[in-house]
């Protein structure tokens, strides 16, 4: 069996090991986070959340998810 | 009597109240005071989602956006960069654009560092955003902002979370005077009569976060507060009698036996 290359990014200021061609839709989905309620940016730049299925993570991208909290 | 509309951004708000949702035990804890108080806006921040717990509770389970209006902030941004990116992020989450803009340039006191708020206030303005400013109390710089496109001036009463109430009516009467604006007391409040006084000087309302959050009695604080705000907007609107130095009897004198 092929061995699944993984790659090294940084998600909300962790490591994090993924698989490679991993887009950035399915790691959305594998954290199990609910897209309606977060703004995701990549690399600095804020993703449009309907084209993250045709965003490929690449080795040391850094991912910001964030939501609302209670604030003043 | 005729109806008083609390109007920001050309929408129509049933309370002129609006609340913060820092510094409560619990998310129910938030929810219910927020209820008690009838606030329709409350204040939201932005942060990481906490990727280790997911069964963190989510402050859109409690607190319904499609009921409440959530105003996200930028508390914590020390410069316009940040700002600017907080709240970018906050309108990608979920189409908000009517924003509270909160630069602070002082960890010690949380002052607001004008001039990025100033700067801030122009870019996000362009960008189609609709920016309520926090602000001190000077009237050059609340001119300003709203020369810049702010569609809310938000002065403090006095430092974030101080509790020290209103430090400056004179300033703020005179910010009342020179802008239709609508004008917010955001800050330093620290009991009901705060936001009473608020709204005699002529605010259109004032924002409450710890003053209810860190009371004995959270729930009963944010009653009072919308009671508060009731009696000092309700004060205003019916002109009060001038200040006299000499005494007045209000029984008459004549038929005195």
């Amino acid at each position: 069996m092929k061995k699944v290359k993984k790659i090294k990014i940084k998600i909300n200021g962790k490591f994090k090991f993924i698989s490679d061609n991993t887009s950035l839709l399915k790691l959305v989905n594998d954290l199990k986070i609910p897209l309606k309620k977060v703004a995701i940016e990549l690399n600095h730049e804020i993703m449009d959340k309907k084209k993250l299925n045709k965003k490929i993570l690449n080795k040391n991208d850094r991912v910001e998810i964030v939501h609302f909290i209670g604030g003043g | 009597m005729k109806k008083d509309s609390f109007i920001v951004a050309n929408k129509r708000f049933k309370s002129r109240l609006i609340v913060g949702t820092g510094k409560y035990k619990n998310m129910s804890q938030c929810a219910r005071a927020i209820e008690l108080s009838g606030a329709d806006i409350v204040t939201v921040a932005v942060r990481r989602v906490n990727i280790s717990d997911k069964n963190k509770p989510l402050l859109m389970d409690y607190i319904d956006p499609k009921k409440i209006t959530y105003l996200p902030n930028t508390a914590g941004c020390f410069n316009s960069n940040e700002a600017l990116r907080t709240l970018r992020l906050a309108r990608e989450i979920g189409g908000w654009k009517l924003v509270k803009l909160e630069v602070l340039g002082d960890k010690e006191n949380l002052f607001p560092e004008m001039i990025e708020t100033l700067k801030s206030t122009e870019i996000l303005t362009k960008e189609g955003f609709k920016v309520m400013v926090y602000c001190n109390d000077d009237p050059l710089m609340a001119k300003r902002l709203e020369n810049s496109g702010a569609c809310a001036i938000m002065p403090l009463a006095a430092p974030i979370g101080s509790g020290l109430g209103i430090l400056n009516k004179v300033n703020v009467k005179i910010i009342r005077k020179q802008t239709k604006l609508p004008l917010i007391i955001d800050a330093g409040l620290g009991q009901a009569s705060d936001a009473t006084i608020a709204m005699e000087l002529g605010c259109d309302g004032v924002l409450v976060n710890t003053a209810i959050a860190k009371a004995k009695k959270p729930f009963e604080m944010a009653l009072a507060f919308k009671n508060a705000v009731l009696a000092g907007r309700q004060s205003y609107l019916s002109g009060r009698i001038k200040k006299n130095f000499i005494g007045e009897a209000s029984s008459p004198t004549k038929g005195i036996i």
